[in-house]
């Protein structure tokens, strides 16, 4: 059984359809990739994972049991935690405060809470931050705290959600770096992104998408050298390869 | 004994001494309306300084407190002292209403509704006569002749609502209340149910300020829907008290209630007796002119920039 199943999923915005028929399956341990042009529509499918935004049709399945139209909040419960693309720190609270918010998710007492913040601090790389305002982090960490705190829910599935973007080459692999180490642990990640680098680097599967719909699914190489893929990146010029 | 302990421990003896001390019923009278004020203000600064939801309409829960007290004699026949634990509670039942309506908004919507529901308690209090006796408003006979009970009944529940509020913002209720303030979507996605939280932090905030109605209720004697209902003189005094005093720190709105009922006070009777006339007018103005200053170089408040206020007076002290 699949840990996440996304079954025909349609999201329109009144007569634009963001997300059109798109059907893929996420297997424990993987890290799956989600690709395309800008304005593809993968953004959105995050979105209607965790009922961010409500689902026009089709399905989502985790471990088994469908999960479409729950709050938000319990989905984080059942183990999906995700980042946002345009990140959103609780900028007024310390770096150790957003963690440990999060991790009331899971934690009873105010001791578990804030020492379960400082270890995903240590492995996220952030502890030389923790008491730092988040408003004064450069994007960069900014980007690492997004994914400490939804490392701090403990979730089985992590979405995130164009993490790359905007990392100068270091961080890059610094990111991708952090990536490895989540899947290493046990939690499968569910990745959007559009610097191939990325994808190819740590995918061990990958979903095209372009206009909301589906264009290729399979290894990183395969779906890469698609002429459809390249023509939806590059233009048709370059799809005779 | 740590300098913080001992300004506590000195404050402490001075509350717990001041009408055995002073007493003058005039400042008696304005120590217990500060500390009232500290009250209605400390519990706004929940819902908005910490919370981030700014409501414009905490009259709803001010004057639903006092009428409870009131409406204990007229229409129960029994103390309005009952209204002291009942106002609150009918504060939070109205509450669990508004925010049904209210909190689904967000920022200056949400204080907009909030403005229209205070406004809205106001006009039915004035209209619906049968319960509320309309603008005749409700009398009553005060339990006691001296102010000394009122003020450490008023001094009791000051400190009741603080030390509440402050063990709710150390514990997880904070973090949640201030990640709702910084982000809702982030905080939601991180496994926070907003809309508990929400209604917890707004319900806290209505049951105090519905105690301190009682209170008023039971402490004045009158009331009627001008004065509790009032968007002017409770809903945004309300506001004026956090944010002078300092939003989102523990003690700031007790400040902040100190120094605007001494400003109220202070041009109401013309400087206390000493400045001309026309001065009583222009209370109004001044609250204005203390807010934009506030805003500009005092944006936390007295307490949450108090050390900014320290530097500026030692270099002030320093150039002369």
């Amino acid at each position: 059984m699949a840990l996440l199943e996304v079954k025909n999923l349609t999201k329109s915005f009144g007569g634009l359809r963001a997300v059109d028929n798109v059907s893929f399956h996420v297997e424990e341990d993987e890290i799956f990739g989600l690709i395309g042009p800008n304005g593809s529509g993968k953004t959105t499918i995050f979105n209607c994972i965790n009922n961010y935004f409500p689902v026009t049709a089709g399905d989502i399945v985790f471990k088994g049991k469908t999960i479409k139209g729950l709050k938000t909040y319990k989905i984080c419960r059942l183990g999906i935690g995700r980042t946002f693309q345009v990140v959103k720190p609780l900028s007024r609270m310390t770096v150790l405060g957003n963690v440990t918010a999060s991790a009331f998710c899971r934690a009873r007492t105010m001791e578990e809470a804030q020492g379960e913040a400082y270890r995903v601090l240590e492995f996220c790389g952030l502890v030389h931050e923790k008491d730092k305002l988040a408003k004064s982090l450069p994007l960069g960490g900014r980007k690492r705290l997004e994914i400490a705190r939804a490392l701090a829910t403990k979730p089985e599935l992590l979405l995130l959600d164009e993490t790359a973007a905007g990392l100068n080459p270091t961080e890059l692999d610094a990111a991708i770096e952090l990536m490895r180490k989540i899947r290493d642990k046990g939690i499968t990640i569910l990745i959007v992104e559009h610097i191939m680098k990325v994808i190819m680097t740590i995918s061990n599967r990958v979903h095209a998408i372009n206009f909301g719909q589906t264009i290729a699914e399979g290894t990183p190489q395969k779906v890469a050298s698609n002429p459809v893929v390249i023509e939806a990146y590059l233009g048709d010029g370059y799809a005779q390869g | 004994m740590k300098k913080r302990n001992l300004v506590f421990l000195v404050g402490g003896v001075v509350f717990l001494l001041f009408p055995l001390v002073i007493h003058s019923d005039y400042y008696q009278h304005l120590v217990i309306i500060a500390l009232m004020w500290a009250v209605v203000g400390s519990s706004w600064n929940l819902l908005a300084g910490y919370t981030g939801l700014v409501s414009f309409g905490h009259a709803i829960f001010f004057g639903t407190g006092a009428y409870t007290a009131g409406l204990f004699i007229t229409k129960v026949g029994v103390s309005a002292w009952w209204g002291m634990m009942f106002g609150g509670m009918v504060s939070v039942l109205i509450g669990l209403i508004v925010g049904l309506i209210c909190l689904r908004l967000r920022g200056p919507y949400f204080a907009l509704a909030t403005l229209a529901g205070g406004e809205i308690f106001r006009l039915a209090a004035i209209n619906w006569e049968s319960l509320t006796e309309g603008m005749v408003g409700i009398l009553i006979i005060q339990t006691f002749q001296s102010k000394v009970p009122y003020y450490y009944i008023a001094l009791a529940m000051t400190i009741l609502c603080v030390y509440v509020i402050h063990l709710l913002m150390k514990a997880k209720w904070g973090y949640y209340f201030v990640s709702i303030r910084e982000d809702q979507d982030a905080a939601e996605s991180l496994g926070i149910n907003t809309t508990l939280y929400k209604n917890v932090s707004l319900l806290t905030s209505a049951f105090f300020t519905g105690m301190a109605g009682a209170f008023y209720m039971n402490y004045m004697g009158f009331i009627d829907p001008e004065v509790v209902y009032s968007l002017h003189h409770i809903s945004i005094m309300a506001i004026l008290v956090g944010i002078v005093g300092g939003v989102a720190t523990i003690l700031g709105p007790a400040v902040g209630a100190f120094v605007m009922v001494g400003v109220q006070e202070a041009f109401r009777s013309a400087l206390f007796g000493v400045g001309p006339k026309w001065i009583s007018q222009a209370h109004a103005l001044v609250f204005g002119l203390l807010v934009i200053f506030v805003i500009m170089f005092l944006a936390n408040g007295i307490v949450g920039d108090w050390p900014k206020i320290k530097r500026t007076v030692l270099r002030i002290k320093e150039s002369t």
